[in-house]
């Protein structure tokens, strides 16, 4: 479970994150939305203890992501916005590597190698170097990593940005294989992947949440797209009842068109 | 310690991969041997014209260890000052701006062992340098009688500089994503602590005294002549120290800035 709490994120004078409260629960996947420069990443980062929040917290699985970190961070895999690949490292030996440095046992580590190697089909890569390999196959190692040590909570940015459409279909299929027992958030502006891989949808514009819903609770027939521009382009957000007229109207809408 | 080594071994690795490393040791080594070349050279000159004239006191007094080596370990130190910065600009830096940055500081490890990783792995690959370049010593060894005992105390301290100057730029790389900041600013560092105490003769009093005693030459040059006193090698280990805190602070600050 992640639990993030009026987190605010300011650089300088310009405020990327303002005061966004959300929950993802265990064995759920949450679509993270939004435009570009709304403040994703940064929350992203922010969840993965890789930077402070100016307010505000995030409790992962009832530990602090800041008081206690160390503990925090040893239940989540993080894929980053772009794959934290050693570019002339071999594909083995970096996965070998980020298992040790996720604290896997060393007596496991080759298994826990190999497994995400074959769930990630990178066997046929095993062998080259990083640096050499397409996109595609850099986005599946940086997946195989954060997968490495089986965390409960998984932290994915963007997942299938630049894969080709067959690529994606696999990627997919494999987030949705791993919902079992984990907490999973993945940032996206591919609207149609929320529709199918998630549970429950999180849309923040400008450093605030816009929307936050079940997918179950969406009126019938209205696409996310639509629902996705009417909370963003709306003017106030934030409160449950705004998130719920916000689908009323698009609902709405719809229904009379 | 575990995840220390962990770290410590991937870096060792990749120095062995990438070819700033193996520029820096042939460029060392080559300019190491023409130096020791050069100096050779000179000493035999001496010897003969000594000899021509007859003078068999002087003759005697001759002596390989204040003729090349003492030369040889102060030319050794500025080619330490050109070479270090290159190797350890890459350090923290690249990690930086490839991203790998984010893997790092989101895995459950300490900043302390980070750093302490990077540290070993550089000064092991620095001190296999140093003791390449033992290859002088036992050429003489070999040809002549020079005292082993200076020329170990002068070796040693060549590695404590050379360790030193890791820690230094271990601290430039922890500060910037760019590598070529990295290499000046630790560049002009190790230039200063060679420079500062170009004033100190011209004055007296406790600034000049301190200024003196954080020349790096005063201390290697004792050194050099064969005396090991417990005050320089306080020195060089007080630097050290105080360069890894630094940068621990600095790898460090990135979660509450």
């Amino acid at each position: 479970m992640i639990e993030v709490k009026d987190l605010t994120k300011s650089y300088g004078n310009f405020v990327a994150v303002k005061g966004i409260t959300f929950r993802a629960a265990s064995g759920q996947i949450l679509g993270f939305l939004g435009p570009n420069g709304a403040g994703k990443t940064t929350t992203m980062r922010i969840i993965t203890g890789f930077m402070p929040a100016s307010s505000g917290t995030v409790v992962i699985d009832g530990l602090d992501i800041f008081a206690n970190s160390l503990e925090a961070r040893r239940l989540i895999g993080y894929l980053p916005e772009s794959p934290p690949l050693y570019t002339d490292m071999r594909v083995d030996a970096y996965l070998r590597f980020v298992a040790k440095l996720r604290g896997v046992r060393r007596a496991e580590v080759e298994d826990a190698t190999d497994h995400v190697i074959q769930v990630c089909g990178l066997a046929e890569m095993a062998r080259r170097i990083c640096g050499q390999l397409s996109k595609g196959y850099r986005q599946r190692v940086g997946l195989a990593q954060a997968l490495i040590h089986n965390p409960p909570v998984l932290v994915l940015d963007e997942p299938t940005i630049g894969l080709d459409p067959r690529q994606i279909h696999e990627i997919r299929d494999l987030i949705r294989g791993l919902t079992a027992q984990r907490t999973i958030v993945l940032s996206t502006h591919i609207l149609p992947e929320v529709s199918q891989i998630c549970d429950r949808v999180v849309i923040i514009n400008d450093g605030q949440i816009a929307l936050e819903a079940q997918l179950s609770e969406l009126p019938a027939g209205v696409s996310l797209e639509e629902v996705f521009l009417a909370a963003i382009t709306k003017e106030d957000h934030l409160t449950e009842q705004d998130a719920e007229e916000t689908l009323e109207k698009v609902g709405a809408g719809h229904s009379s068109t | 310690m575990r995840n220390t080594l962990t770290i410590a071994g991937k870096e060792l690795q990749g120095y062995f991969v990438q070819p700033v490393a193996y520029v820096v040791l042939t460029v060392f080594l080559l300019l190491g041997g023409w130096f020791f070349f050069s100096m050779l050279r000179q000493f035999d000159e001496m010897v003969q014209l000594v000899q021509m004239m007859g003078q068999q006191g002087q003759l005697e007094q001759m002596n390989l260890n204040t003729r090349v080596i003492d030369p040889l370990l102060h030319d050794f130190l500025i080619v330490l000052i050109i070479v270090m910065p290159a190797l350890t600009m890459r350090v923290f830096a690249e990690e930086k701006r490839t991203g790998t940055y984010e893997l790092l500081l989101t895995a459950p490890i300490r900043t302390g062992e980070i750093v302490a990783g990077k540290f070993i792995a550089a000064s092991a690959f620095t001190l296999v340098m140093v003791a390449l370049a033992w290859i002088f010593p036992l050429i003489l060894m070999i040809f002549g009688n020079p005292e082993v005992g200076v020329m170990f105390a002068g070796y040693l301290g060549l590695a404590l500089v050379a360790i030193t100057f890791v820690a230094i730029g271990l601290f430039t790389s922890s500060l910037t994503q760019n590598q070529i900041v990295a290499a000046i600013s630790s560049f002009g560092i190790l230039i200063m602590l060679l420079v500062i105490s170009w004033a100190a003769d011209s004055g007296g009093g406790t600034v000049w005294a301190v200024l003196k005693y954080l020349s790096l030459p005063e201390h290697f040059s004792t050194m050099v002549r064969g005396v090991i006193n417990t005050a320089d090698i306080v020195f060089f280990l007080s630097a050290i120290m105080v360069a890894l805190f630094l940068t621990q602070r600095a790898v460090e600050s990135a979660r509450w800035r």
